[in-house]
This record gives C-alpha cells, sequence and structure tokens, in this order.
C-alpha cells in the first residue's frame, strides 16, 4: 500500500446537479508515469484539478503519501501543474517566471540562479532568461511552463493537455522530451489527454475514461491488445464492432458463421460486441477465407493502405501493407486469439 | 487607398477647427499683452517668485487633485476587485448602478452636494433631527465642511470616481483565472497571489483610472466654484476669471499653456511607466 503515492477513493464530483466524476478509484505509484485518457467532457481534466486542488470532490478521498489531502490548498501541495494553455505570467520575464516558485519560498538568489539556468537547459532554452514570455513560440512556452513546474522539484507533476497547442511534429519531439524528462528527473508524471497515441507512447499506465467513470486502467500494450469493452477498443486505435452470440466457451457467431476464439467464462449464448483490429484482418483468395466480402473503398494512410470490405450487411476496415483493386472479390481471414469478445456495456450504466 | 483618404476628410477639418486651431490661438495669445504686442510678462507675472499667488493656486490644484486622486484609488481599487469576482450577472447589475449617475449632467449632481451640505442643509437638518432624541451630552456635531477644501475633495471623489473603478475592473475581469491557478500552484498563498500576480496585472488598469480622475480634478472650476466658494479657487477658476471678468486673454492663455505642458509632461510620463510595465496601454 505504502507505494502509493496518490490514491483517489471513491471520488464523486457533481457540477450543479450533474455528475461529471461518478465513482473514481485510481492509485498512482511513485515514479510513475500514469496518463487519463478521454474524449472530451470525459472527466479527465476534472480527476487532474482535484489532485491538483483546484476543485474539491463532492464525495470521496484524495490520498497523497497515505495522508488525507482533501482540505489542503492547492499551494500547500507537494504537486504542480502545467496548464493546458501555459499560464505563463505575461508582466514577468522568462527567468522570473521560472523563479516564481523559488521566490516564494524565499529560496537564496545563487540557488535561484543556478536552479533556473539548469532547468533552462534542461528544456533545451540556456540563454532565453531575459526574454518576454509573450515573444516566445507556443513550443518554447510550453518548455518554459514544464521548467516552472519542475524547478519547484514536485513529487508528482500534473500535465494537462500541454501538447495539444502544438503541430504535430513539435508534439511528437516533446513527447519523446517530456519521456525523457520524468524518467531522468523521477518524478511521478500525471498526464492527460485525448490523443490515443500520445498515451500510448509515453505512458507506464493508461487509465481510459468515459462520460465520469474509468473504464479500464492498465499498460498500453494491455489496454490496446485487450480492451475491456467496445468503447476502449474502438477509443485504442481503429476497431471492428459487430455483434455476436457466444456459444460457449471458445466458440462464437458472428457475420453469419462460427468462429474459434480463445475467450471463455461467457454465459450461453449470451449476446456479445466482437472486436477485431483492422490490421489483424487479413487479404486472402476468397477461397481461403473465413469471410468472402468486396472491396469497397482504399486510402493510402502512408504506412499501410486502409480498405473497407463489404461482408453482407458488414463493411470491414482492414489494413494491409499491399493495395486492392475497387471491387474486388475477396476473402478474409482472422485468427482466433485475434477476435476480442467483450461483454456488451449495458452492464455499466446499470449502477447509475 | 483613396476612398481611405476621403473618409478622414471630414475629421481631420473638424480637428483643424476645433482642437488645432484654438490651441494655436491660445499660444499665440500668451505671448500678448492687452494692446496685442508680443510680450513674455504673461510667463513672468505667473512665474513671479517674489510674489507667487498663481502658483499657490496652481499648488493648491494639484494638492487636491493629488488627494482626490487617492481617496478615488483607494475606495474604487477594492470596490473594482470585489466586483470582478462576482458572479457575472450580479457584476453586471453592479456595475450598471456606479455607471447610472454618470447618465444624469454632473452639474445637477455638484449641485445636489451643495444642498446635501449646506450649513441648514439636508444632512444637517437629519443631524438636528437625530439631536433631538438624545441627551445634550451625546449631541452630534453639525458638519460644516461646505466652502472648504474638503467640499471640494468629496465632490471630486463623488465626480471621478466611476472613472477609477471601471478601467481598474475592466482589466481585472481580462486577467486569465488560470494565471491565478498557476500561481496557486507555485505556492503562493491568496494574499501572495495578488501581490505578485493580480496587482501587478491590473497596472494599466491603475493608471488609466489615475489619469482619468487627476486630469479631470486638477482643471475643474465648476466643482471648486460650487463647493469651495470664492477662497478656495483653483487653477481652472483663475484662468475662467481671466477670460470672464478680468478680460485678460494674455494672461489666461499663459495659464492654459502652463497647465497643458503640465499635463502632457504627467501623461508622458505615465505613458512610459506603463508601457515598461507591461508593454500594452489601456487609455492611450
Amino acid at each position: 500500500m505504502s507505494e502509493n503515492l496518490i490514491r483517489l477513493e471513491n471520488i464523486h464530483k457533481d457540477y450543479g446537479g450533474k455528475q461529471v466524476l461518478k465513482s473514481i478509484n485510481l492509485s498512482v505509484r511513485d515514479k510513475e508515469f500514469v496518463t487519463l485518457l478521454g474524449p472530451s467532457g470525459c472527466g479527465k481534466t476534472t480527476t487532474l484539478r482535484i489532485i491538483g486542488g483546484f476543485e474539491t470532490p463532492t464525495a470521496g478521498v484524495v490520498y497523497f503519501d497515505e495522508k488525507k489531502y482533501n482540505d489542503v490548498p492547492p499551494h500547500k501541495r507537494q504537486v504542480n501543474t502545467v496548464f493546458q494553455r501555459y499560464a505563463l505570467f505575461p508582466h514577468l520575464d522568462v527567468f522570473e517566471n521560472i523563479a516564481f516558485g523559488l521566490r516564494i519560498r524565499k529560496t537564496p538568489e545563487k540557488e535561484i540562479r543556478d536552479a533556473v539556468s539548469s532547468m533552462l537547459k534542461l528544456v533545451n532554452l540556456s540563454g532565453y532568461e531575459k526574454r518576454s514570455v509573450t515573444s516566445l513560440s507556443g513550443g518554447e512556452q510550453q518548455r518554459i511552463a514544464i521548467a516552472r513546474a519542475l524547478v519547484n522539484r514536485p513529487r508528482v507533476l500534473l500535465l494537462d493537455e500541454p501538447l495539444g497547442a502544438l503541430d504535430l511534429k513539435l508534439r511528437k519531439e516533446m513527447q519523446t522530451e517530456l519521456k525523457q524528462i520524468q524518467t531522468q528527473l523521477g518524478i511521478t508524471f500525471i498526464y492527460v489527454t485525448h490523443d490515443q497515441e500520445e498515451a500510448l507512447t509515453m505512458s507506464d499506465t493508461v487509465v481510459v475514461m468515459k462520460s465520469g467513470r474509468i473504464q479500464q486502467v492498465g499498460t498500453p500494450i494491455g489496454i490496446y491488445n485487450e480492451p475491456a469493452n467496445a468503447f476502449v477498443a474502438d477509443f485504442i486505435g481503429e476497431s471492428n464492432i459487430v455483434d455476436g452470440i457466444m456459444n460457449h466457451d471458445l466458440v462464437c457467431t458472428f457475420a453469419g458463421r462460427t468462429f474459434e476464439c480463445t475467450d471463455r467464462g461467457f454465459e450461453k449464448d449470451e449476446n456479445v460486441d466482437v472486436v477485431i483490429r483492422p490490421e489483424d484482418l487479413k487479404i486472402v483468395p476468397p477461397d481461403d477465407g473465413m469471410l468472402q466480402g468486396v472491396v469497397e473503398s482504399i486510402v493510402f494512410k502512408g504506412v499501410h493502405y486502409e480498405m473497407t470490405v463489404r461482408s453482407g450487411d458488414i463493411v470491414w476496415l482492414v489494413q494491409s501493407t499491399l493495395p486492392e483493386v475497387c471491387g474486388t472479390h475477396v476473402g478474409l481471414k482472422v485468427a482466433p486469439f485475434d477476435i476480442h469478445i467483450m461483454r456488451k456495456s449495458e452492464a455499466e450504466d446499470e449502477e447509475d | 487607398m483613396k476612398k481611405i483618404k476621403l473618409a478622414l476628410i471630414p475629421y481631420s477639418a473638424y480637428a483643424l477647427i476645433f482642437i488645432v486651431a484654438p490651441i494655436l490661438l491660445i499660444v499665440l495669445y500668451s505671448f500678448q499683452d492687452t494692446s496685442g504686442a508680443l510680450t513674455l510678462d504673461n510667463y513672468l507675472r505667473f512665474f513671479d517668485f517674489s510674489d507667487p499667488v498663481y502658483l499657490k493656486v496652481l499648488w493648491r490644484s494639484i494638492r487636491l487633485a493629488f488627494i482626490s486622486t487617492v481617496i478615488c484609488l483607494i475606495l474604487g481599487y477594492p470596490m473594482a476587485y470585489i466586483l470582478s469576482k462576482l458572479s457575472p450577472r450580479v457584476r453586471g447589475t453592479i456595475a450598471f448602478l456606479f455607471i447610472l449617475p454618470m447618465w444624469m449632467n454632473f452639474l445637477l449632481r455638484t449641485y445636489s452636494w451643495m444642498s446635501l451640505l449646506e450649513r441648514t442643509g439636508l444632512i444637517n437638518t437629519f443631524i438636528g433631527w437625530i439631536n433631538g432624541f438624545l441627551p445634550a451630552a451625546v449631541q452630534i456635531p453639525s458638519l460644516n465642511i461646505m466652502y472648504t477644501q474638503w467640499a471640494v475633495v468629496l465632490g471630486n471623489v463623488y465626480n471621478f470616481l466611476p472613472f477609477m473603478i471601471l478601467p481598474i475592473y475592466t482589466v481585472l475581469i481580462k486577467i486569465d483565472q488560470s494565471l491565478i491557478e498557476a500561481a496557486q500552484d507555485l505556492g503562493a498563498s491568496r494574499g501572495r497571489v495578488f501581490r505578485k500576480v493580480i496587482f501587478p496585472l491590473s497596472l494599466p488598469g491603475v493608471v488609466s483610472g489615475i489619469s482619468m480622475t487627476f486630469m479631470p480634478a486638477v482643471t475643474t472650476f465648476v466643482i471648486s466654484r460650487l463647493l469651495g466658494g470664492g477662497q478656495n479657487a483653483l487653477i481652472g477658476d483663475t484662468i475662467e476669471n481671466q477670460f470672464k471678468v478680468v478680460g485678460d486673454w494674455g494672461f489666461g492663455s499663459a495659464m492654459s499653456v502652463v497647465l497643458m505642458i503640465l499635463i502632457l509632461i504627467t501623461m508622458g510620463f505615465i505613458r512610459r511607466f506603463e508601457s515598461d510595465k507591461t508593454g500594452r496601454s489601456v487609455l492611450m
């Protein structure tokens, strides 16, 4: 238990009668990189703000180092935040922005000078001390915001969609840099994003959220390969999700035929969601396929082609490195372990 | 481009006739004596240090305007701050109440202060009525500030307070909430957040507020005339007097020029201070 740095216990949050968070339970270990992932309005930012102390939970307890943290005001928490739109102080230059937290703690001038310049070095902006923050580019402002938070040596750094406003290339660079900084300094990061790729690239643990509830907690690989439900499967990467029936252990029916699969533990003939990743569907000659269909569209995506194949009522999304011509009859094949069976999501709404 | 130039003509003509020409005329008059001959006497008379009557009047004007501005700031800043913290609906209503008196002519408002402050005015009548119920030992003294400098200060504060509150309020509501959260996040208590973030960011509003109350207060003559009586004449009164009573346009113009230069210097000073601090400007 003691290795948990932050623990959220049964957190609820209402805004004017609307439930934003419903029973959030989450543990964050020391030095862990945790990402809260979900579509906008899922409650991920609210969760972060509760940890930062900017919101009070309607019910539930926040523990920090196993001490109750609910009533600790933000300025007394050993947590620092990188805000979505950076929130740099426009009346202070780069140096004073980074020194802000140290000055509040009455750090000696020399220490401040050293700490600020080593932070600037860490974010690759040495020599920027006297610049005005309003003259910096988005990426530079972002780095200053990170430096301003990290200079205080927080136990935990909260990041609220910090890369949202940057262009794709810069975003990728910053992802790598952030991960390096996190490993180098050994600080716990709690990171909020709606970008699934960002979450998978950087995190030790991904927490997928939807409508104020945690859907799944796991490693990036675990979440990608074994999504807990159709929502997670669809949100993390692209997926084919079709209705099916679980006849009995290891056998299921969908798209008009039975398939061998690897799941068990469902009720006999239970209605289920069947999830198949587009890259797990193989295009084969029609006679070799488990399903037969016609290629309807093809889009070049860089590393692969993305095709849609109509088979009966179902349109399958297929990724392949080899293109097919529209209108071609093809067969589709899938391995048993690539068929993911999920319980229908009604269960999740019953508790409301 | 040509169309823009055409559209500029009406205002340029207006500015030329009603702003530039009168200023040039005043400067010209200030170097003329009553017969129209060129002279420096008007200025020498104003800056006569052996008998500094007029310098004393100027000093009094600046002093009263300064006191009035400081009081406006002390009353106005907290008000603007509280206002900016209220919910948008309540905030709108209260801001409206502040502006409401400004819709009435300020001469009328100043006259109403006369009837309030007079020896037999509303306030003293009320005090007398209260005293009727009190034992002789605890009588409230009557208020006798009419025709004193304090009445002038009161008139200035009453008339110019909204001009202090509004620019500060406007700047305060525009401060990004996340800056305040960022400061708290970095360890600043409420008081520190105010001193290190909110107040510095509100300085442009404070500067506009100061110039919008100090300038009219230093040049007013109606308020000093009505509430201050003859013995508290300000520079505005004295200038008006030269034109309308004495008929010495030259001397009146010289005093106007001095006052104008003084205001220009103040504005320039304020402007530099403002751009140094934040690089943006509200008033200018």
